[in-house]
């Protein structure tokens, strides 16, 4: 389901228009169909290599791990559709989760709280971001890498040396990273909530529709009405605020928290949105095909331990996924491209 | 992450930045007697001339010593119980010792506070190094015009300074973790060690020791499966620890020499069915590790005793500064209630064996 086949006057349906290889087309086009077909290969092999890796714990553990790689990941593709990028969510989850961490040590303000201190903080950097993308127009790269410093360097200075340890997190909050409802952990549950409700808005909305007409063409955009700054700030501030969420439920989850424990996690979730199919250029990809990028990389970061592969070969993996996802995406605009050159041909 | 050295035996961040020097000059010892003889030999014979006087052992301990802490940085908790040790330890002595420092650990930052000690006639300076070169100027100064400089946790260039206290050397925390994990798997079964990054140098030097001890015939009963990479990121280290479980499904141990890695698989096991099944030990922070050992997850890990590491540093200060010492290999020092040390190759004293937390101990740490 990307967005190509559905901005585009009269796409040609998949397996009937070219006429060559349809069925590849289909498989190309429908990235999320792809990414899940790779997880199941990938979740069979090792299972059929070791039944533990489907065990009731293992599943759960799979599940657990990538949550918080979706949230972001979901956050991201917000931005990227927009054709813009937010280098900084590592550094705002490491911030919230050692600044919520440092609030609710020794004295339980309650969850809620905590989650509302975290999301905030999160809205605040996602807020200075997108108003110096949209309003300063300063590119959204230079932007972001300017404030993944400043809210790296703003978390030093706060945690000075410090830690956050489990030991002091309150229980309530603990229990959000490990406790479960009917069996189901809170925290994927979270994520497929979130997942959900932001890849609802971005296709029933037209405001949401617009969140691709600005990645694919921010000129015609523009031309079209539609407000483009309002849109490129609200994806930043969605972005920081699941940053925010997903800080808190990083100090939920390991409980030991340093200062800037996420760092790096910035790319990660660049690669696992483009590996789902957001294509990096905007306008095109999907908040599910995301979330599977996120699943993917970090089922394969288990599978290595399980197969016990060198962990060593976790970054190349991810690193040819990039490659073969960029791939296939130039591979779908130029079939796309030549389909419609042909239908032109016949119809003008 | 690359560029921070100290393979992360990542404690408070600055526990590992404080650490850093002090097991580069771990490793410098441990190579001590092979490639780097020239230049420890070179540097022994500096930490001998440098003392010109003899030693005498008998000196009694002058009273109203002055001897300053200058730690990697203030309000840090680590640092702040080191040096509050040796200023207790101080008071046995009837010395005046105080701790000044820098609010950030950066390469110059020390420099200043040195050339103020100076002009206060401190009898001996103990530093704790933020950069073994940057501080070396100030220090030769300070050792030109007869103050004692001591070097504790984090070493300067052998010779800016008089001795330095190491706070353990790489062998015996190598051997005593395997000692340890022996002790709580009752000497059988497969463990696997969940390590920092493949190229941290000073969780390798501690796994290569772990090998030599296994080969002892006491064992014979345990198995080293398999050596993760956690990286020092909690999400990797505990998927480390998933897959480890796993992959090896009669593993009855973990053995993680890294503050990050050994939270990180005591929080997976302590909130999974392994709980009990499978022991966690390591190298942690008590503070990090206390609601683990609480719970049962964690019966024993081990670290060096900051108290004590400053305890030392004290007591090597007044004896530097009254003359019982000079720094050479072999003299003795002695420390109050820790007994006696003696001072090894390139004017280095270490601390001891690291130190075990547990239970019945854990409440008296806060770091």
């Amino acid at each position: 389901m990307t967005a190509i086949a559905e901005h585009k006057p009269a796409p040609p349906k998949p397996g009937t228009g070219g006429g060559d290889g349809g069925f590849i087309d289909l498989v190309l086009r429908f990235r999320e169909l792809t990414i899940l077909a790779a997880l199941i290969v990938l979740v069979a092999v090792t299972t059929a290599v070791n039944p533990r890796f489907l065990s009731a714990q293992g599943v759960e553990d799979i599940f657990l791990n990538a949550s918080i790689l979706v949230l972001l990941a979901v956050g991201q593709t917000l931005v990227v559709v927009t054709r813009n990028i937010d280098l900084s969510v590592g550094s705002t989850v490491g911030l919230v989760a050692f600044v919520v961490g440092d609030f609710v040590t020794n004295s339980d303000h309650g969850l809620v709280v905590a989650v509302a201190l975290g999301v905030g903080i999160g809205a605040v950097c996602g807020l200075v971001n997108g108003l110096l993308v949209s309003f300063c127009g300063v590119p959204a790269l230079v932007v972001t890498l300017g404030t993944l410093y400043v809210i790296q360097g703003l978390n030093h200075y706060i945690a000075h040396g410090e830690q956050i340890s489990a030991a002091e997190v309150p229980q309530s909050i603990l229990d959000l990273g490990n406790g479960a409802i009917l069996g189901v952990p809170y925290l994927p549950l979270i994520s497929v909530v979130v997942m959900l409700l932001v890849g609802y808005y971005l296709r029933a909305y037209s405001s949401g529709r617009e969140f691709y007409a600005i990645g694919s063409s921010p000129e015609a955009a523009r031309l079209a009405g539609v407000p483009i700054r309002r849109r490129v700030l609200t994806a930043y501030l969605a972005s920081g605020v699941l940053a925010g969420l997903a800080g808190t439920l990083w100090l939920a989850r390991f409980g030991t928290v340093i200062a800037d424990p996420a760092k790096g996690w910035e790319l990660k979730v660049v690669a696992a949105v483009v590996v789902g199919g957001v294509a990096i250029v905007g306008g095109v990809g999907t908040v599910y095909g995301a979330a599977l990028g996120a699943l993917l990389i970090t089922t394969i970061g288990s599978v290595l331990v399980v197969l016990k592969i060198n962990s060593f070969w976790q970054e190349a993996i991810v690193g040819l996924l990039l490659l073969l996802a960029i791939s296939a995406d130039r591979l779908v605009a130029l079939r796309l491209a030549r389909v419609l050159r042909k239908r032109n041909a016949r119809h003008g | 992450m690359k560029q921070r050295p100290f393979a992360r035996l990542r404690a408070p961040r600055s526990l590992a930045a404080m650490a850093t020097a002090g097991v580069m000059a771990l490793a410098l010892t441990a190579c001590g007697g092979t490639t780097k003889d020239s230049a420890s030999n070179s540097g022994s014979g500096d930490a001998g001339s440098g003392a010109s006087a003899s030693a005498n052992p008998n000196a009694p301990i002058k009273e109203g010593l002055k001897i300053a802490f200058l730690p990697k940085q203030i309000n840090n908790p680590y640092s702040t119980i080191v040096d509050k040790s040796g200023i207790d330890a101080a008071k046995e002595y009837k010395g005046e010792a105080k701790e000044v420092g820098p609010s950030d650990a950066s390469a110059s930052s020390q420099v200043s506070y040195i050339n103020t000690l100076i002009q206060q006639r401190q009898d001996a300076i103990l530093v704790a190094a933020n950069d073994p070169n940057a501080v070396c100027g100030p220090l030769k100064q300070a050792r030109s015009r007869g103050i004692k400089v001591i070097a504790y946790d984090s070493d300067t260039n052998p010779d800016c300074r008089d001795i330095f206290i190491n706070q353990a050397s790489s062998e015996e925390v190598g051997r005593s973790q395997v000692k340890l994990l022996s002790e709580l798997m009752d000497g059988k079964g497969e463990f696997a060690v969940l390590s920092a990054t493949a190229n941290a140098t000073n969780q390798n030097t501690w796994i290569k020791f772990m090998q030599e001890e296994l080969k002892k015939p006491e064992y014979s009963g345990m198995k080293l499966v398999k050596i993760a990479y956690g990286d020092d990121d909690d999400q990797k280290s505990f998927q480390q620890t998933q897959g480890l479980l796993q992959a090896y499904p009669n593993l009855k141990g973990i053995i993680a020499p890294t503050t990050v890695g050994i939270a990180a698989a005591a929080r997976y096991i302590s909130g999974s069915k392994y709980k009990g099944k499978v022991v966690v030990t390591g190298l942690g922070t008590p503070n990090q590790m206390r609601q683990f050992i609480k719970d049962g997850t964690v019966t024993k890990f081990q670290l060096w005793n900051p108290k004590d590491l400053g305890y030392l540093s004290s007591y090597a200060a007044a004896a530097l500064a009254s003359g019982q010492i000079t720094g050479a290999q072999g003299e003795t020092l002695k420390a109050g209630r820790l007994g006696e040390r003696t001072i090894g190759a390139n004017g280095e004293i270490v601390l001891g064996p690291p130190f075990t937390f547990e239970k019945s101990n854990i409440d008296e740490f806060d770091f």
